[in-house]
């Protein structure tokens, strides 16, 4: 194969993953409540589409409820992985072999095993409708891969920086602090990016534990959008993109931690 | 979910034992670990084994959420191998791991011997191009997609284009195709999954491997097959689970696309156990349709792993 018919077959791939979203970015152009068949420039570009879609979707409630709830999920996630991580990996705990071995076996557990139970057992104690719920959830569901992210993280970071610090009579905290974090930043930004895509992207459980559609995220409003203006392609485009927009943004400023997050997890184990 | 299973299940395919051998640390520091672990291990423990744990015992139960539960036995588990809805679902849902999974790792493969080490300049960008799918919230490409398979959308204007006229139709509306239709969303979403993982691996390939199988007079053919395919066996496993716990755990596509239509042609476990348990109020059968479903991703993961383990 010569090297212009790989770079041809290479664009050609490029055109069919990127040709659907040129269409949704043309089609929510289109006067709202029109119908549109496939590539078409509209007559008269309505940017209006997008403040109108906004306002359809109740979409500032639900962009609140996503933020508020990466806002936590994110740290916290990160934080319990890296501590946890450090306990199984550095400090050896009594047990700890058993104990990565239940994180590791969350990393192959469907969402839908979790969703009935979370629901009726929140429900008793007032913690469905409500984002302390979906934010202990999320942390829960995303806990194995972290926990087996930092864990691996730290097992790869050489053990006489560690026995050093020790000998100068560093306690565990301040190994933790002074020598594992300062270069351990990667991964975590890693972690960090991977967690916001899984917690903004999440939806079943979302749908679940927050009845009330007021307290929904933005991808589960959209899924329930689309009930409501199924036929009104230029709405729904345009609340398409609000909502694919900021994980976009993110993916694209970290782009190289998404795919090295997925990679390196297999080169680690 | 599938999103969420993406780097879920990544770990579990080669998570064999992560982490070294932690230095023995004298008795009295060795508790004061534990308290590194238990916040993590408490939020966990609560929430997702206990959760887990609950499931499995409202499978055993009948129970409309409401009234107290009563013992059912293993009633609930002979309802879903017996009841052709639900026995469909889980027969759909093995279908979709064909176009999921199987497809995808077969276009993966075929891309990566064809561009492999020939294309540096850009590849950055293509990269970041064939990953996107998997970034995006399935809501928004099952919206995308349910308009594209729409009588007058881009599938159908695409078919008239190159003469195939004759069998357009209403893709995800067709008795038929709607499975397959569904099944193509997935093989769009991980194709560039599986290339990135495959190329990326096949980078880690000793070129000397290669280099001497050439001076051996192998073709590029046999050097495919005999040096870079057994050098991607760990690659092509974990590619295999994560993209066959998304096709078995699919939700938010179907429910986006077709929500089981048409005439029940694309349901799907997921959308059966959330339909069950939160619109019909049965808990006990959607809690065995969800134990069931979670059986077949161990069983078939399992597979993957000691089928692409390496040899020792």
């Amino acid at each position: 194969m010569t090297t212009a018919l790989r770079y041809g077959l290479l664009s050609t791939l490029a055109v069919l993953v990127l040709a659907p979203f040129a269409g949704i970015a043309l089609a929510s152009v289109h006067p709202a409540g029109g119908q549109v068949g496939a590539f078409s420039l509209p007559e008269q570009w309505s940017w209006s589409n997008f403040a109108l879609a906004w306002e359809a979707g109740n979409f500032s409630r639900l962009m609140w409820s996503s933020v508020v709830i990466v806002a936590f999920v994110v740290p916290l996630t990160v934080c319990l992985a890296t501590l946890a991580g450090y306990a199984l990996s550095i400090l050896g705990v009594w047990g700890g072999k058993g104990i990565s071995l239940a994180f590791v076996l969350g990393l192959t557990l469907p969402v839908e095993l979790l969703v009935i139970a979370l629901y009726f057992n929140l429900r008793e104690v007032g913690l469905t409708n409500s984002y302390t719920g979906v934010i202990l959830a999320e942390i829960a569901l995303f806990l194995p891969f972290g926990v087996y992210w930092m864990q691996s993280h730290f097992a790869s970071v050489p053990r006489e920086l560690v026995e050093a610090a020790r000998v100068d009579g560093a306690r565990d905290h301040t190994v933790l602090a002074r020598v594992l974090l300062p270069i351990s930043w990667p991964a975590i930004t890693t972690l960090a990016v991977l967690v916001f895509m899984w917690s903004w992207n999440q939806f079943l459980l979302v749908l679940v534990m927050m009845q009330d559609p007021a307290l929904r995220t933005a991808p589960t409003g959209l899924g329930l959008f689309v009930g409501q203006y199924g036929t009104d392609i230029p709405l729904l485009s345009a609340a398409s993109l609000l909502v694919i927009a900021p994980i976009v943004v993110v993916y694209l400023v970290f782009q190289r931690s998404f795919v090295n997050g997925l990679t390196q997890g297999a080169v680690k184990a | 979910m599938a999103s969420g299973a993406l780097l879920r299940g990544n770990g579990a395919a080669g998570a064999g034992r992560p982490g070294g051998r932690p230095s023995r640390a004298p008795g009295r520091s060795r508790l004061r670990a534990w308290l590194y672990l238990l916040p993590a291990l408490t939020v966990y423990a609560g929430f997702a084994i206990y959760s887990a744990g609950s499931t499995v015992w409202f499978s055993f139960l009948d129970w409309d959420g409401v009234q107290p539960p009563t013992w059912a036995g293993l009633a609930n588990y002979t309802r879903v191998l017996t009841e052709p809805l639900l026995a469909e679902a889980i027969l759909n849902g093995l279908i979709l791991i064909v176009f999921f999974s199987l497809i995808p790792i077969a276009i993966g493969l075929l891309l990566t011997g064809l561009l492999l080490g020939r294309v540096r300049t850009g590849m950055t960008f293509f990269r970041t191009v064939f990953f996107l799918p998997q970034v995006l919230p399935l809501v928004a490409v099952g919206i995308t997609w349910r308009w594209l398979y729409s009588d007058a959308g881009m599938v159908n204007q695409a078919l008239e284009a190159v003469g195939l006229g004759a069998i357009t139709r209403a893709w995800l509306g067709d008795y038929h195709f709607a499975l397959i239709a569904l099944g193509l969303i997935g093989t769009w979403c991980m194709s560039g999954l599986c290339m990135v993982l495959f190329m990326s691996g096949a980078q880690r390939i000793d070129p000397s491997l290669n280099e001497a199988a050439a001076i051996d007079g192998a073709g590029p053919l046999r050097r495919f097959r005999y040096v870079t395919l057994p050098g991607l066996r760990r690659e092509v496993g974990i590619a295999a689970v994560i993209t066959t716990i998304a096709a078995l755990a699919s939700f938010d596509l179907v429910f986006v696309t077709t929500n089981g239509g048409p005439a029940g042609q694309t349901n799907v476990p997921a959308l059966l156990v959330y339909r069950l348990a939160f619109n019909e109020g049965t808990i006990g059968g959607a809690a065995a349709l969800a134990v069931v479903l979670t059986l077949i991703v161990i069983v078939l993961v399992s597979a993957i792993r000691l089928l692409t383990r390496e040899p020792k």
